[in-house]
């Protein structure tokens, strides 16, 4: 027997429509990625108005593009790529001329010389539990904005978002290789800082052996 | 593998929360290691709470102007718009979450 049932259109549905020109397809589309797109923008600039810039400049770049989009990634994984760019288009203006491409491979972008981790405890509480607490959000945000660019932008769209390794790649026109190198310097540079803060301080372990 | 050889190791084994494919010397080392399962667990951690983070609101005024300034840029693309059922306001939908696919 026939079911009245009306199912919700999938985000493949609505990408079908919104590349035959439907506009509310695309304002359903919009309405799913814009909390990751915002969200992604306020992570990289750490500032509403420019976050507000790149996530309006994201969604027109998709508009203009959406006909030609191929559908070789899911369409998250498209605006975030879009999200990324026009965030470090921003971030590069800002930072005016003298700030070196964030591409240009730098002797930092080797495995040599990685800090080692200093501060090594389990933390206090699991990270569910802290995530519900209001002054943690300030310190992650505080921890993030203090990691350099071409760090902060690898551990957001790779560890934050869950791209891949070569999506995060593509977005930031790297290599493999050199996302593999900022993100673990990105990994540990947080866990030293949010481990200083939220480790047990009776628990602190003391390498017995050289942990470089 | 000794701890340096770990740390170089953990990308390919730490995704997001979760560690996956661990291959034997990893596993061995780590199952040896106290300072190691720590730092691995503490990365692990750091991840979940940056994931687990309050998303960030859009401001509803930005919003509005953002839904304008989107609407005129897909008239001059596509044309105009066709009023009634068609034209579900994002506004009315509410704010699902991504769905991950």
């Amino acid at each position: 027997m026939e079911s009245h049932h009306v199912e919700e259109p999938t985000q493949f549905d609505l990408l079908r429509g919104a590349k035959a020109g439907n506009f509310s397809a695309f304002q359903q589309l919009l309405n799913i990625l814009q909390p990751r797109v915002y969200g992604l923008a306020w992570r990289i600039l750490q500032q509403q108005q420019d976050a507000e810039d790149a996530t309006q400049q994201t969604f027109l770049a998709m508009i203009e593009h959406i006909a030609d989009f191929r559908e070789e990634s899911s369409i998250a994984t498209w605006a975030m790529k879009i999200a990324s760019n026009n965030a470090l288009k921003i971030l590069r203006k800002r930072r005016g001329l003298n700030v070196i491409s964030l591409s240009q491979i730098q002797s930092e972008d080797q495995y040599s010389d990685v800090p080692t981790p200093d501060f090594i405890a389990p933390w206090a509480k699991p990270a569910d539990e802290l995530a519900q607490e209001a002054e943690v959000q300030a310190e992650l945000d505080t921890a993030l904005s203090q990691l350099d660019d071409k760090y902060r932008l690898v551990f957001i769209l790779r560890d934050v978002e869950g791209l891949s390794v070569r999506e995060t790649a593509e977005a930031l026109e790297l290599t493999e290789s050199t996302v593999k190198v900022r993100l673990l310097r990105a990994r540990l540079a947080l866990r030293e800082r949010l481990t200083r803060k939220f480790g047990n301080a009776l628990q602190v372990v003391k390498t017995t052996h050289n942990h470089s | 593998m000794n701890c340096e050889e770990l740390l170089k190791a953990l990308n390919d084994h730490v995704d997001g929360a979760e560690l996956t494919e661990l291959c034997e010397e990893f596993s061995q080392h780590l199952a040896g290691c106290n300072p190691c399962q720590i730092v691995v667990d503490n990365i692990r951690q750091t991840i979940s709470l940056y994931r687990a983070g309050e998303p960030y609101e859009m401001p509803a005024a930005f919003q509005e102007r953002l839904q304008q300034s989107l609407k005129s840029r897909w008239e001059e693309k596509f044309g105009s718009i066709s009023t009634g059922s068609s034209t579900v306001g994002f506004r009315e939908t509410g704010l699902d979450r991504p769905s991950e696919n």
